[in-house]
């Protein structure tokens, strides 16, 4: 038992009777200062084990019992078995959910990975205005993602929008952005990229600042060209903050949901439904608690697999 | 050797040469230099663009009158400038009430953090309670769950609480509490007070300190830059959040102002919305540039450690 530890204030305050000592009224005496210690110790963690208890654990618990419930609020929740899932499969938007939200996840990852590596990359280079260009990139971070999503609706409009006015000006055919459902998704994606690049350029900078000097001249003696050098010092060198950023990215893209409810509301052809926008139209449209629930509980066995995998490295390194 | 060599006026002098991917040697020729200021001007140029361009597009675009907002080819300068559509704004959309809303609840969750994760990290760094292990083990087990994916049962839960069956709905409770349960930012503060001696916390017990007053005029004050961090974290997360206010506020009047903005979007004038856009960013984009050092600090250094 965890009790067995001594409290740490004994060392402060050694047991005034040395020698054998009589079993019975020196072990209680510590016993109910151990217990007075343990007291106030939960007295601290209270607040927190409360929060985390009914709003951690509990929904977490509770996702997977309503997964296999007809649930309505009010009502006594009634068994029935796999009947969520298998009506959830059924749906034609599942499959499209699936399929959006990872092919969201795959551009997502390819353009906000590619994008401020460069960034960063070049930025690590420029001896001027360093500090202008890292408050630049963080701006977009700053601003209420709902904000950036509303600019970016905005900027998409077919008629006056800005993105196609700037097409215009360089003379390139226009797009339907988020009218076209071929190209809604990647509109979508875009808006993400830009409002959420920042974190990422900075890290991905802290990274770069880290590689010894040395390295770069010593490739560079061996006749190393530039392209080279990135290839054989600077990812080598970045490698394990590449990868982390990488899973903490899958992780977050998976669960995105600001950008097509407020953009793009799903369409057209549910071609940027996401699954939490299934969850979330599941419970409150269609109001199928159950089926919201058993919709989770996929979405978060596909994630915990890597969050996992982020854990088991990010511990490995240590 | 070779960094210790450039000479006057090439870009490399003017702070302390660190060796990166090109050598100061090739930016101090002059075919190095031209190029130099090259890349540095179409770096400016496209930051300019991609991340300035824009947001001074919705200020400006919120001062044109509403034909000239539709106007194609668009004007880059206001032809007249209004300010008619930010006072609509604020008056038509109840800014102030959502403004304030949002306040409160920030607040809120921001002061409930502060006191909670706290006390709760003093407890599991420094106070040893039983089970502490398995406690910061099940904390620290929710960073692997991802948030979002239990936001329906958490929303059940919050629309009735167990044991007292209290609904918490159209509450900002429903914000602060769950605001608590932060394991990210209960383990930052963890971590922190790990590296504070214990002695130096015996100390003040010996002299008679209580585990309350140890932990509010020792450790807290050692603390700051953390407090900091967390306090910054937590005001951003709350402001920011769409998803959840908007499951727990279906009373328009209570709703912050990222909700209000999309539901009111429907029903505007383009102009009146992006005025209030406008508004509704000013107080984190205020917030950021006058913290940015310890933001910007605080993302490069936190995150590379882990």
């Amino acid at each position: 038992m965890k009790t067995a530890q001594a409290p740490h204030r004994s060392a402060a305050a050694p047991p005034a009777t040395p020698g054998p000592r009589p079993a019975g009224r020196a072990a209680a005496a510590p016993l109910r200062r151990r217990l007075s210690h343990q007291a106030r110790a939960y007295g601290f963690l209270l607040g927190g084990l409360i929060c985390f208890a009914l709003f951690s654990w509990y929904p977490a618990i509770r996702a997977v019992i309503i997964a296999f419930q007809k649930y309505t609020p009010g009502s006594a929740p009634e068994w029935v078995g796999t009947a969520n899932f298998t009506h959830v499969f059924d749906d034609p938007e599942f499959g499209a959910a699936w399929r959006n939200t990872l092919t969201f996840t795959l551009i997502a990852l390819l353009i906000g990975f590619a994008v401020p590596f460069v960034m960063a990359l070049v930025l690590n280079e420029l001896r001027h205005a360093k500090a202008f260009f890292r408050v630049v990139v963080y701006l977009p971070v700053m601003i209420p993602p709902v904000v950036s999503a509303l600019l970016w609706k905005w900027f998409y409009d077919p008629g006056a929008g800005l993105a196609n006015e700037a097409l215009r000006f360089l003379h390139l055919p226009t797009s339907n952005w988020t009218n076209g459902a071929d190209t809604a998704l990647l509109s979508l994606v875009i808006v993400a990229t830009w409002a959420n690049m920042g974190g990422t350029v900075l890290i991905y900078l802290a990274a770069l600042q880290g590689i010894p000097g040395e390295l770069y001249e010593a490739a560079e003696l061996d006749g190393a060209n530039i392209w080279q050098r990135v290839r054989h010092v600077t990812v080598p060198q970045t490698r394990f903050i590449i990868l982390m950023l990488m899973l903490l990215q899958i992780i977050a893209t998976m669960q995105v949901f600001t950008e097509p409810f407020v953009i793009t509301g799903g369409g057209p052809e549910n071609s940027t439904v996401t699954i939490l926008y299934l969850i979330y139209k599941y419970a409150f449209l269609y109001n199928d608690f159950g089926g919201a629930c058993a919709l989770s509980v996929m979405l978060l066995i596909v994630l915990s697999l890597f969050s996992a995998l982020y854990l088991r490295l990010t511990r490995t390194d240590d | 050797m070779i960094r210790r060599t450039p000479a006057v006026g090439t870009p490399a002098v003017r702070t302390p040469a660190v060796r990166t991917l090109v050598s100061p040697l090739a930016l101090a020729s002059t075919r190095g230099r031209t190029l130099y200021w090259i890349v540095f001007g179409g770096v400016v140029l496209a930051f300019v663009l991609a991340f300035l361009f824009p947001v001074y597009w919705m200020a400006s675009g919120a001062m044109k009158s509403p034909d000239e907002l539709v106007r194609t080819p668009p004007t880059l300068v206001p032809g007249t400038w209004h300010l008619s559509a930010y006072t609509d704004a604020w008056d038509l959309m109840q800014l102030p009430t959502h403004l304030w809303n949002t306040v409160v609840q920030a607040t809120g969750a921001w002061v409930l953090q502060l006191v909670f994760c706290t006390a709760a990290a003093y407890a599991l760094s420094k106070l040893r309670p039983a089970f502490g292990k398995v406690i910061l083990g099940g904390i620290l087990a929710t960073l692997m769950v991802p948030a979002q994916a239990l936001l329906v049962p958490k929303y059940l839960t919050i629309a009735d609480l167990p044991l007292i069956h209290t609904s918490l709905l159209n509450d900002p409770l429903g914000i602060w509490l769950p605001a608590v349960a932060n394991a990210f930012n209960l383990y930052l503060l963890k971590r922190f007070f790990d590296q504070i001696p214990r002695d130096v916390l015996e100390a003040a017990e010996i002299d008679g300190a209580g585990k309350l007053r140890t932990l509010w005029s020792i450790l807290l004050p050692m603390s700051r830059p953390v407090l900091g961090v967390v306090s910054i974290f937590a005001l951003v997360a709350v402001w920011q959040d769409f998803l959840w206010p908007l499951m727990v506020f279906s009373d328009t009047g209570k709703q912050p102002i990222s909700v209000a903005l999309v539901q009111l979007s429907q029903n505007i004038p383009l102009s009146v919305l992006i005025a209030a856009m406008v508004i509704a960013s000013i107080p984190m984009v205020l917030m950021f540039l006058v913290f940015q050092r310890h933001i910007i600090a605080g993302i490069s250094t936190g995150s590379t450690k882990g």
